[in-house]
């Protein structure tokens, strides 16, 4: 047994492998690998598509109350972390950047760099998730959790809003929290994705030929980053940020 | 056997003009119905198929023309049929000039009015003929609609937010009014009536009815709000001057301009801070789950009544309402 | 035993003819089912799940109908009528008429139609399965459990303040089955590009192809929204935050927008693939090539993309802007062209054609007559001017009902009387089909037809008592009720027996010409012994006999 493989035992294998879309064998309905690869990022792509359906519906709803209740929406906004969330930005975008590389390494088979990138990439992601969690924990402390945390007093008479705009303060804070939330959701499904292509990268079962597991993994990774860059300026960014907010 | 009715009765100056409309798209959708199930039993009986027929039908080439026919063709029926009823629906949401407000409250699961000079009355409108009737339309808890067939009139009722729907009856009688907006348990005891009738009697009825205008429950309303320690009339008003304001086009803060209409009223008790007046201060608390919606409406009223020089003196020495920032030399000057 | 060994008794051997290898016999035991990733049993396993939906659904809205029969509405009470009228709506809308033609028939026929042995994603449409099975599950809990007294819509703040019943669980079931239809779509989308046999270009498709890819696109981008939707209120409804409730700085109408964003062009999910199975049925059963292929294909897509911007008609007296009103209505009545463009072409098919009268053409006749009362009756509420009048009466709902039960599920049993000796392998008795077939149709009738007197005349809906000026057309309405339960009841049983009793249908016994019909009836797991190759469009009658024979 390689040394790699000696980590996993047969049925872990097997079972990993069962949870990917596309397998290296040929399934009976297509006629090449060609086809099947294709076919599966087009599923990707149309996957894609209802994505931008998803979060569409919550950017929109947000719009709105944005601009319903202007004001109550940027009081919340400046109290959001807005450094970590821009960290967390670059943190993406670099992850973005080894996924690119790792697709690039697949289609040239150089097994041992489309291992690297990936882990680089998972790291990447680790990373923000991280970050993400120590900002959900300040929120917690600075009382911005709507219905569990959060004192309405404190937004009178420190943000010197007026007592009927707090429920808009906390409107703006639970879309924040479904947002960042469900896009926290889907980037942890990324690193489940992430760390089993990872080991079967590691195992060789990418070819020039077949790496179509990768591709569509990247797709889904570039997208995942696409919505945090649109989540970062209607959340985090709509308030005037003075220097003090920067939480550092 | 029971009457069987076809249509409604008519019975406002907007009825027989819907009707109308209906028949028109009745004839239109009717002939063309007709012809389509004419060629279809007609194809159906003449190219049924023969026991001893062996060949198969010869092929048709479709044309171009027919079927660029029949895909533009319905454009312009069609155009009318949106015009028209454009028309109708626009006129439905401008109320005439002169139309009298009567304002209307929907709950689970009930109806209540009150009239402009203070008559309130539940699950029944008694309207005049021949006046137009604006029902200025507002909801306690969920949506509700308000529907009267015969007027064909339709509107929903929201909670936080003012609708409104005009008819202006033409025939004496009482007609249904339905919620039909689905509202919970009750939805279909829901029913209210309108009763139209000729103008001297509802002058009477009015009279019958008489408790004080409804401007004038408006005034006691202000007076227990203690609305007065701010909006007074004088040199120590802290918020705007509120006679004569109805109607106007005033500044805000933020540079925006607002009129004053009952929607507007209404925000600024509920939500004082959404529309601040250039030059004031935000201090007005919110009266929301304070106030009823029978109280703003009598305000609206009594504001709309209110000329210059009305404003009731600030001779009461109420404490201003809760949540008013405290203002240091307010005890010292009184 | 003592000890004796049992000899077996020789048996005389009788020689049975050798078994063909079909889909059904294929594999056995009911795990074989249960884990099988063949589109046919999926379809398979489809169809006997809406079947019961359907008839769970059907129950719960005759008795509401039968408490109509009254005025006073003595039969159930208020609370008891709201929620068998919710029931009926919830499940037959996202639990019968979005998946019923598309995940059954059309997760049967599409691969055998463009000549593919399966689905792009096998395995995700078992998923599909079981999602939709874990909806319907949900759902059931949640109504037996209590109920749900907010109507099929949902409407906020009813809903998110007032309702007391399961609104969370519904939504929940809801939610998980929206996920079912999106799978589905996805499958289909990239099945019909990537899996067409060689030759079958896009304008040889036959139509119901194109209307399955056009409701695919509808599923995928109009379920995503919803789901969304419902999830917002049922974390409004948990964490008692207001997202649509007025009283906290949420937006009602925000609420009406989203909903029928998605629910009206689920309107035409279950629609489409109707027009789909009619464009398939009328051509063989009229020997006739379909007139103004092209039109129809493009029809569908029409109806797609015009479908996502009317959304707003169903919202002319909500209190939205007069501009929207103005633009909403305008676009409504564009979306009835493509409609229309059918009818006429349906209507032209049988033009010196040849017809014979057999079950499925009876229900596709009878779909094209309902869809055009259906269909024009939707002028009416797309005109500003009388959707005033008749929002939210009976008259809304019998148009709808003409669309959706005069149409999709007219155009449903069409399609499995037409697919069922492909399916099975089985005749169904022809009389007894034609009889069913005409009762539903005048029991239709009878049914809705009061209901548009009725709705002009002011009655709202969702009235478990009304005024007796309406009772003598819910009378005739509940009487047509009656004669429709049979009509439904009826197919059921002699479609079962002929699963027994039936005598064995050939290849292809109405002489059609998709490649569904090119290979045997029931078909082997493979589909097609060998990938058949594609040389001529669809529907090309005029090359076959006039009778239905090969």
């Amino acid at each position: 047994m390689s040394p790699e493989n000696a980590l996993l035992t047969p049925a872990d294998r097997e079972m990993l492998e069962h949870t990917m879309l596309v397998r290296d064998r040929l399934e009976e309905q297509y006629h090449d690998l060609e086809q099947q690869s294709h076919a599966a990022a087009a599923g990707m792509w149309v996957f894609l598509a209802t994505e931008v359906m998803f979060f569409g519906t919550l950017f929109v709803s947000l719009g709105i109350y944005r601009f319903l209740y202007g004001e109550a929406c940027e009081a919340a906004s400046e109290k959001l972390n807005w450094a970590i969330g821009g960290i967390n930005t670059i943190v993406l975008l670099i992850s973005s950047f080894t996924m690119a590389l790792a697709v690039h390494y697949a289609r040239l088979e150089r097994r041992k760099a489309l291992t690297t990138c990936l882990l680089l990439t998972g790291l990447f992601g680790l990373c923000f998730m991280g970050l993400k969690a120590y900002e959900y924990y300040t929120d917690y402390v600075e009382n911005l959790i709507p219905g569990w945390r959060f004192v309405s007093q404190e937004w009178v008479d420190q943000e010197g809003l007026s007592p009927d705009q707090v429920p808009h303060v906390k409107l703006f804070l639970l879309f924040y929290w479904i947002m960042t939330a469900f896009h926290a959701l889907h980037v942890t499904i990324g690193l489940c994705a992430v760390a089993i292509i990872a080991v079967l990268a590691r195992q060789g079962r990418f070819t020039r030929s077949y790496y179509a597991p990768v591709d569509v993994l990247g797709l889904y990774w570039h997208f995942v980053d696409l919505v945090w860059i649109f989540l970062l300026p209607m959340l985090y960014l709509l308030g005037t940020h003075s220097a003090d907010s920067l939480h550092l | 056997m029971k009457d069987l009715v076809l249509f409604p009765p008519q019975a406002s100056t907007t009825a027989h003009q819907v009707d109308l409309l209906f028949y028109f798209l009745i004839s239109v959708c009717g002939a063309v119905g007709l012809l389509v199930a004419f060629l279809l039993i007609f194809f159906a009986v003449r190219y049924r198929r023969r026991p001893d027929q062996s060949e198969a039908p010869a092929e048709t080439k479709a044309s171009h023309a027919l079927e660029w026919f029949w895909t533009l063709s319905p454009v312009g029926a069609f155009l009318v049929m949106f015009v028209w009823g454009a028309d109708l629906y626009l006129g439905a949401f401008r109320s005439p000039e002169d139309a009298t407000t009567v304002y209307c409250v929907g709950k689970q699961w009930m109806w209540k009015f009150q009239h402009p000079e203070g008559q309130r009355e539940i699950n029944t409108l008694h309207v005049p003929v021949g006046q137009p009737i604006k029902v200025l339309l507002t909801s306690e808890d969920v949506i509700h609609s308000f529907f009267v067939p015969a007027f064909r009139v339709h509107m929903d009722v929201l909670p936080n937010r003012y609708s409104s729907a005009w008819f202006e009856a033409t025939t004496p009688g009482r007609y249904h009014l339905f919620c039909s907006q689905y509202c919970g348990t009750s939805h279909a005891n829901m029913i209210g009536t309108v009763v139209a009738m000729p103008a001297a009697d509802y002058q009477a009825w009015l009279e019958e009815h008489a408790e004080g205008s409804l401007a004038l429950e408006g005034r006691k309303t202000l007076l227990k709000y203690r609305c007065l320690s701010c909006h007074s009339a004088d040199e120590r008003a802290r918020a705007p001057v509120l006679e004569g304001l109805y109607g106007r086009t005033v500044p805000l803060r933020d540079g925006r301009t607002a009129r004053v209409d009952e929607a507007y009223l209404r925000e600024s008790i509920m939500h004082p801070a959404a529309k601040v007046v250039a030059g004031f201060q935000a201090i007005m608390p919110t009266f929301e789950g304070q106030i009823s919606e029978e109280e703003i409406v009598s305000l609206i009223a009594y504001f709309k009544s209110l000329q210059p020089g009305e404003t009731p003196q600030r001779v009461e020495n109420y404490p201003p309402p809760a949540q008013t920032p405290a203002i240091q030399d307010e005890e010292s000057r009184e | 035993m003592s000890g004796a060994t049992l000899q077996p008794v020789p048996r005389r051997t009788v020689r049975l003819p050798p078994v063909r290898e079909t889909y059904l016999n294929v594999a056995r035991g009911v795990t074989s089912w249960l884990l099988t990733k063949d589109h046919k049993r999926i379809g398979l396993l489809y169809l006997v799940s809406v079947t019961v939906m359907f008839f769970i659904g059907g129950f719960a809205i005759a008795i509401a109908r039968l408490n109509l029969l009254t005025p006073e509405g003595g039969l159930v009470q208020a609370d008891t009528y709201n929620r068998l009228f919710t029931l009926h709506g919830v499940i037959m809308v996202f639990f019968f008429l979005v998946p019923v033609v598309p995940a059954s028939l059309g997760n049967f026929m599409l691969p055998m139609m463009i000549g593919a042995k399966d689905l792009a994603f096998p395995r995700l449409n078992l998923l599909s399965w079981y999602l939709y099975m874990l909806g319907a599950a949900w759902t059931l809990y949640a109504m037996l459990a209590g109920g749900v007294d907010t109507g099929w819509t949902f409407y906020t703040p009813y809903s998110s303040e007032a309702s007391h019943y399961n609104v969370v669980a519904t939504m929940v079931g809801v939610v998980i089955a929206g996920f079912s239809s999106l799978l589905t779509g996805l499958n289909f989308i990239v099945t019909t590009h990537w899996l067409r046999a060689p030759g079958m270009h896009w304008f040889r498709l036959p139509i119901f192809v194109w209307t399955l890819y056009a409701t695919s696109l509808i599923f995928l981008l109009a379920v995503p929204v919803l789901a969304m939707a419902l999830i917002l209120v049922v974390i409004e409804r948990i964490w008692q935050i207001g997202i649509f409730d007025p009283s906290l700085g949420g937006d009602p109408v925000l609420f009406q927008h989203l909903f029928w964003f998605y629910s009206h062009p689920a309107v035409y999910i279950m629609i489409l693939p109707g027009m789909g199975v009619v464009s398939e049925v009328i051509p063989c059963f009229a020997r006739k090539q379909l007139y103004g292929y092209n039109f129809v294909a493009y029809s569908s897509f029409g109806i797609a993309c015009l479908g996502f911007l009317v959304w707003g008609h169903h919202m002319f007296v909500a209190g939205i802007s007069l501009y929207s009103a103005l633009i909403f209505s305008s676009l409504s009545f564009l979306v009835a062209i493509p409609s229309a463009v059918k009818v006429f072409n349906w209507t032209a098919t049988l033009y010196k054609s040849s017809i014979s009268f057999q079950a499925p053409m009876l229900f596709a006749l009878g779909f094209v007559a309902l869809f055009t009362v259906g269909g024009m009756t939707g002028l009416f509420l797309a005109s500003l001017g009388v959707d005033m009048h008749v929002h939210d009466t009976y008259f809304v709902i019998a148009h709808f009902h003409f669309i959706m039960v005069g149409g999709m599920v007219m155009a449903y049993m069409g399609g499995l009387h037409y697919w069922w000796p492909k399916i099975t392998g089985r005749m169904y008795s022809e009389w007894w089909s034609r009889l069913s077939a005409i009762i539903i149709f005048v029991g239709f009738f009878l049914t809705f037809l009061p209901q548009f007197v009725v709705g002009y005349n002011g009655m709202p809906r969702r009235y478990h008592k009304y005024v007796p000026e309406f009772e003598v057309w819910n009378i005739l309405s509940t009487a047509g009720a009656s004669i429709l339960s049979a009509g439904y009841v009826l197919p059921l049983c002699y479609l079962l027996l002929s699963l027994r009793y039936g005598k064995r249908a050939g290849a292809n016994p109405w002489g059609a010409t998709g490649l569904e019909w090119q290979t045997a009836s029931p078909p082997p797991k493979e589909n097609f012994a060998v990938t058949p190759v594609v040389v001529r469009p669809p529907y090309q009658y005029h090359l076959m006999k006039a009778q239905n024979e090969p």
